[in-house]
């Protein structure tokens, strides 16, 4: 056991701060909250230039072949500079099944497309209720010769706005168990019939829904095998949450380091703030909550890398990494006062993305049953 | 010891709920945020409201119902607890009731002010015809207000001000600034501060706004730049302003929108009960169920302390501590009831308001963000809890 990154990592983590340091501050998060989320595009082609979204592809397809603790280092840096982009949805929940379950022609028409930052994806789940279960999903493909039709809605589709590609979990069979009968199609975001409406979150993230009225989807854009659509779903959250979790803890640290910087700085009774025994309390208990939750999500990453497949695990670090964000923004607004509450300061910024990306790829009820499962119950 | 309301309490209540229903326009609860506990989205800090807000106010003044709490001799009725049974059902409507005049500076003048002052303003204020902004934080004067540099200079029959407040609610939304500034540099810190009435039109007063993270403006920031402010609108005594301004912290905590906790979580229950999840409505779910118990109860909690707190003043005992653990105890529950919120919508939490399918109006999103600031206005968590401990309990300073 050590906890030494490489010094490829190390490379990739400081490449990616200066870049995002340079190339993505503030302001450019702050217009795309005001103006409706969306993604600055000319950092998308950089980024992909920069091969981040071939970072765990193999190169047969244009990727570089990394592991996934190395694409958990990125996120994080990412997550650091509130990097606005459909990257998580794209790779994580749109390559990675494409890879592991698509056919040849499937994987060669996107991949290397992918790879080049030429394409973005995403996974269409979530209906009504709102959370991954298989009972709830009820949006219906019917067989009709070579085509299925479509007709429902899918919601919180996240990136929905900006994809270029969706892989659609639909109903194609009933049977006793609701795991059984769901069947990935992949499909345009502009086949007709299809109405790509936004949800807005009180964040930049520009999920929405897709709502179908008799859309026609050849079957040969079936992902993996038709009625066994669940498992790919399971397996592609899981990686999306750990994701998503590398995110969140980049963002929770920046956070903590604006509320440090201005703790040592701010003067009221005639000292600086962070000397006040409330506030040092409040930096204890990030810390601890912070450092506990980025433990969590590196080990889970670096299982995972060496072929660990745990559920278990996984749910922890997206647990824990949501409420160390959420913990962090909100005290660090205590530590802030009114200015932190102004638009024009950058740590609402952090405090909006934590709640929406808690809430994303599972929030805290969804990863405590995974939990709770895994330890047995 | 009785937690029941007295039969006059009960057809007092009863009175006050059916003549704010009836004042309400029709689009009300689409129109008003008012997030239980937060500062950023209070209907009577928005211009928007304002015509409706001081028609309302008017209203409650004519009915004798803004001044309850004051003394009879003031035209008031004696009774905190009739003021606090107006405020909760004001605030379950999500109507602001009367504000900073009526709160703060109304008990203020009665306690302090000359004879002069009482009968020009007492009147008007409790007719609802007065509206105040506080003067109080500065840029570099927040939890630290002894800090404050903002100087009224006296040049024999006026005063003239220069400086910056800030963090000012509704300054751009209301009438006169309830000013506190420094008269003697040489004073000690917590000395030497003087209480003004300013009007806002005033020559000099620039107010420049500013918006906040639910994108409301809010609060602004004020600048006085040479301001001639004529003497007899000071407040009290000259250079005991920051005696004043504590003098009425223990009415200003009382106002925490506890009809806005009692109105959200009735909403939120009912939601529970119509929405549906793992093929269950979301009422039945153990973790949805525990959090909205533990929700409930602490709302329960505030309530005792809310009539308690208003029977101690209408006993005439000093109620510091238990208005200071109201405030620190109300704000941290509006935190508690975002989150356990924010967990039981699961993604439709945040939602903006002007999302398709947003549930409860949006009021969860955006009440995410107003939470905030619940617990930095009027005194942070931190302040109310050394306040607790050094008043209240005798801890050392």
């Amino acid at each position: 056991m050590h906890f030494e990154p490489s010094e490829e990592q190390k490379i990739l983590k400081k490449t990616a701060e200066d870049f995002l340091g340079k190339e993505c501050p503030k302001d450019l998060v702050r217009g795309l909250v005001l103006n409706g989320g969306g993604y600055p595009k000319n950092l998308w082609h950089q980024m992909a230039k920069l091969g981040w979204m071939g970072l765990i592809l193999p190169e047969a397809y244009g990727g570089s072949g990394m592991t996934f603790r190395d694409l958990a280092i990125l996120l994080e840096v990412m997550g650091y500079y509130l990097c606005p982009s459909p990257f998580i949805s794209t790779i994580l929940g749109g390559a990675l099944p494409i890879l592991i379950h698509g056919t040849a022609s499937q994987k060669t028409e996107y991949l290397p497309r992918l790879a080049a930052g030429e394409m973005v994806l995403t996974m269409a789940v979530l209906e009504e209720s709102g959370v991954y279960a298989a009972q709830d999903i009820e949006m219906s493909a019917v067989r009709k010769g070579d085509d299925f039709v479509f007709n429902g809605c899918k919601l919180f589709v996240p990136n929905a706005l900006d994809a270029d590609q969706i892989l659609c979990l639909t109903r194609t069979g009933k049977a006793i168990d609701p795991a059984q009968g769901l069947t990935i199609f992949l499909l345009s975001t502009r086949t007709p019939g299809l109405t790509i409406k936004p949800m807005k979150s009180i964040s930049h993230n520009c999920q929405g829904a897709l709502v179908f009225d008799n859309v026609k989807i050849p079957s040969q854009n079936i992902l993996g095998e038709e009625g066994h659509g669940w498992p790919v779903v399971l397996e592609a959250l899981s990686w999306a949450a750990l994701g998503q979790a590398a995110e969140m803890i980049g963002g929770a640290r920046a956070a903590f380091d604006l509320a440090k910087t201005y703790a040592k700085e701010r003067i009221q009774f005639d000292r600086p703030i962070g000397s006040f025994p409330a506030i040092q309390a409040y930096f204890t208990d990030m810390w601890i909550l912070l450092t506990g939750a980025r433990m969590l999500t590196m080990k889970a990453a670096t299982n995972l890398s060496k072929g660990v497949i745990a559920e278990g695990e996984i749910a922890m670090a997206k647990a824990k990494a949501g409420e160390a964000y959420r913990t962090v923004t909100t005290l660090s607004h205590q530590i802030f006062g009114a200015i932190g509450f102004c638009l024009e300061h950058d740590l609402h910024l952090f405090h909006r993305h934590a709640i929406t990306a808690d809430h994303t790829y599972g929030g805290v009820e969804e990863q405590h049953k995974i939990i709770a499962k895994a330890i047995g119950l | 010891m009785d937690y029941q309301f007295t039969k006059e309490e009960m057809e007092f209540k009863e009175e006050v709920a059916e003549f704010v229903k009836a004042q309400l326009p029709a689009d009300w609860e689409e129109r008003v945020l008012y997030w239980p506990g937060g500062y950023g989205t209070w209907p009577l800090a928005e211009a928007e409201f304002r015509p409706f807000y001081m028609e309302f106010n008017r209203k409650l003044g004519e009915k004798g119902w803004l001044s309850l709490a004051w003394p009879r001799e003031f035209g008031g009725s004696n009774s905190m607890i009739k003021q606090a049974i107006v405020d909760d059902l004001t605030s379950y409507y999500r109507v602001p009731a009367g504000g900073a005049a009526q709160i703060i500076a109304g008990p203020t003048i009665i306690a302090v002010g000359s004879q002069k002052m009482k009968d020009q303003w007492l009147p008007r204020i409790a007719r609802g015809e007065v509206s105040i902004w506080l003067g109080y934080s500065e840029p570099n004067a927040g939890s630290d207000l002894g800090a404050l540099q903002t100087r009224a200079m006296d040049r024999g029959d006026h005063y003239v001000i220069n400086g910056q407040k800030t963090w000012s609610t509704g300054a751009h939304a209301t009438d006169y600034c309830w000013l506190l500034a420094r008269t003697d540099p040489q004073a000690g810190k917590h000395a030497g501060a003087t209480l003004l009435l300013v009007d806002n039109e005033t020559p000099g007063i620039t107010i420049r706004p500013i918006i906040n993270i639910c994108e409301t403006h809010s609060f602004n920031e004020v600048f006085f730049d040479d301001v001639k402010v004529p003497k007899e609108n000071v407040v009290g005594e000259v250079n005991r302003g920051f005696h004043h301004v504590m003098l009425a912290l223990q009415y200003e905590r009382l106002a925490v929108s506890t009809g806005a906790f009692r109105r959200f979580l009735e909403e939120l229950v009912r939601y529970c009960r119509e929405n549906r999840r793992y093929g269950l409505p979301l009422a039945e779910a153990p973790l949805i169920r525990d959090r909205m118990a533990a929700i409930a109860t602490e709302i329960e909690i505030l309530y005792c302390y809310y009539w308690y707190t208003a029977w101690l003043i209408d006993q005439g005992r000093f109620a510091t501590r238990e208005a200071s653990a109201i405030k620190l105890f109300a704000t941290e529950l509006s935190k508690k009831l975002v989150e356990a919120s924010m967990d039981t919508l699961g993604p439709y939490g945040p939602l903006h308001k002007d999302s398709w399918r947003v549930p409860l109006m949006g009021r969860v999103g955006l009440g995410y963000l107003d939470a905030v600031s619940g617990t930095l206005g009027a005194g942070t968590s931190e302040i109310q809890r050394s306040v607790i401990a050094t008043r209240g309990l005798g801890l050392p300073r």
